[in-house]
């Protein structure tokens, strides 16, 4: 590898704004890569082609805020290399996104856990005082809204369906349900994102969320959250369990290995 | 899995004034899923501002068997086509 063309990697963000933005990029990058991982392994293809259609919606969204970060702090020479390179502990993604691809249940429940948090969280940015995120979030909104209708229709579907499939339901919620917290907790990031005018405080919709949670769970062959002591936290602040680790093996070796790299 | 499923016919309106088309098909276990599954097949690239969804065993269908007394009557008898009217200028869908 020859040294103009070794890999430099990307600068952390230093601004609020670009802080808050790079987490919601993270999000859209890392769930649209799960899902990703589906295509040719759907239980159907009308179900493979809408998982990987979702899968570029989100890469979509992430693709438009990397650039746009870029404008604001130029962390790295394009969008590629700061989503691709950066050392795991930068990525700022929650943790329920890096979960991994169990079973269709729950793949479909953290969808709809995470697009019901999203929609808030978008619409949180539609009063921004930058125009720009504003109109990513409105067009990224229309998406979400197809996200929401499909993944709740299968977590209604397989919870109020045959045993198996209620088990299988029962054990994502078990298994995901921990990683919620995280997604409405009022933390720095929030905050800068608030007094910056850069978003509005989505988490102060945590309690419906739950309510609505709650109901479409319940329609659903009766489901119940977990009793949880203690949600986990750590994703927003680069703490994060092995699955990332997995991800970013398989997302960043051509970046990496062949730094530049375009289609 | 498809074994229990349904298979649906999907029929594709691109513009409003058009007639809806006959896309293709998809399996589902129902009608709300047989939508969705239509919207990510068949819509993906712009195609369409409407969908239809009729299942596939609602059809009722011709008998290929019959086509001779049913379609052949109306091989020799051109003067029921509209091509020896010139179309007026300006229409582009008739």
């Amino acid at each position: 590898m020859s040294a103009a063309k070794k890999y430099i990697g990307a600068a952390k963000p230093t601004k609020p704004e670009t802080v808050y933005m790079l987490r919601l990029a993270d999000n859209a990058l890392i769930l649209g890569h799960r899902l990703s991982e589906m295509c040719g392994h759907g239980p159907e293809m009308e179900l493979d082609i809408a998982m990987t259609n979702m899968s570029l919606d989100l890469i979509g969204q992430a693709k438009l805020l990397f650039e746009h970060i870029l404008t604001i702090e130029p962390l790295a020479p394009n969008a590629d290399v700061l989503a691709m390179t950066r050392p795991l502990e930068q990525y700022s993604n929650c943790l329920l996104v890096a979960q991994p691809n169990v079973d269709f249940a729950h793949i479909m429940l953290r969808q709809y856990l995470f697009s019901t948090m999203q929609k808030l969280q978008y619409e949180a940015l539609l009063g921004s005082s930058d125009k720009t995120l504003a109109a990513i979030a409105e067009k990224s909104l229309k998406e979400i809204a197809y996200h929401i209708r499909f993944a709740k229709s299968w977590v209604l579907r397989l919870g109020d369906g045959t045993e198996e499939s209620r088990d299988r339901m029962a054990d994502a919620l078990d298994c995901l349900w921990r990683f919620t917290g995280e997604m409405f907790a009022d933390d720095a990031g929030v905050k800068g994102a608030v007094e910056t005018d850069l978003s509005a405080d989505f988490t102060k919709g945590y309690k419906n969320w739950m309510l609505e949670i709650e109901g479409v769970l319940s329609d659903a062959g009766g489901l119940t959250p977990p009793e949880t002591g203690r949600m986990i936290m750590g994703g927003y602040d680069g703490l994060h369990d092995e699955h990332l680790g997995h991800i970013l093996a398989d997302l960043q070796f051509m970046q990496i290995s062949y730094p530049g790299l375009r289609w | 899995m498809s074994n229990n499923w349904h298979l649906y016919e999907v029929f594709i309106r691109s513009k409003n004034g058009l007639a809806h088309k006959h896309a293709g098909s998809v399996h589902a276990a129902d009608e709300e899923t047989a939508i969705l599954s239509a919207r990510d097949l068949y819509t993906r690239r712009g195609e369409a501002s409407s969908l239809w969804i009729i299942k596939s065993s609602d059809i009722i269908a011709s008998d290929p068997g019959e086509s001779g007394e049913l379609y052949d009557p109306s091989d020799d008898k051109i003067y029921r086509h509209s091509t020896f009217y010139p179309v007026p200028d300006g229409v582009k869908n008739m």
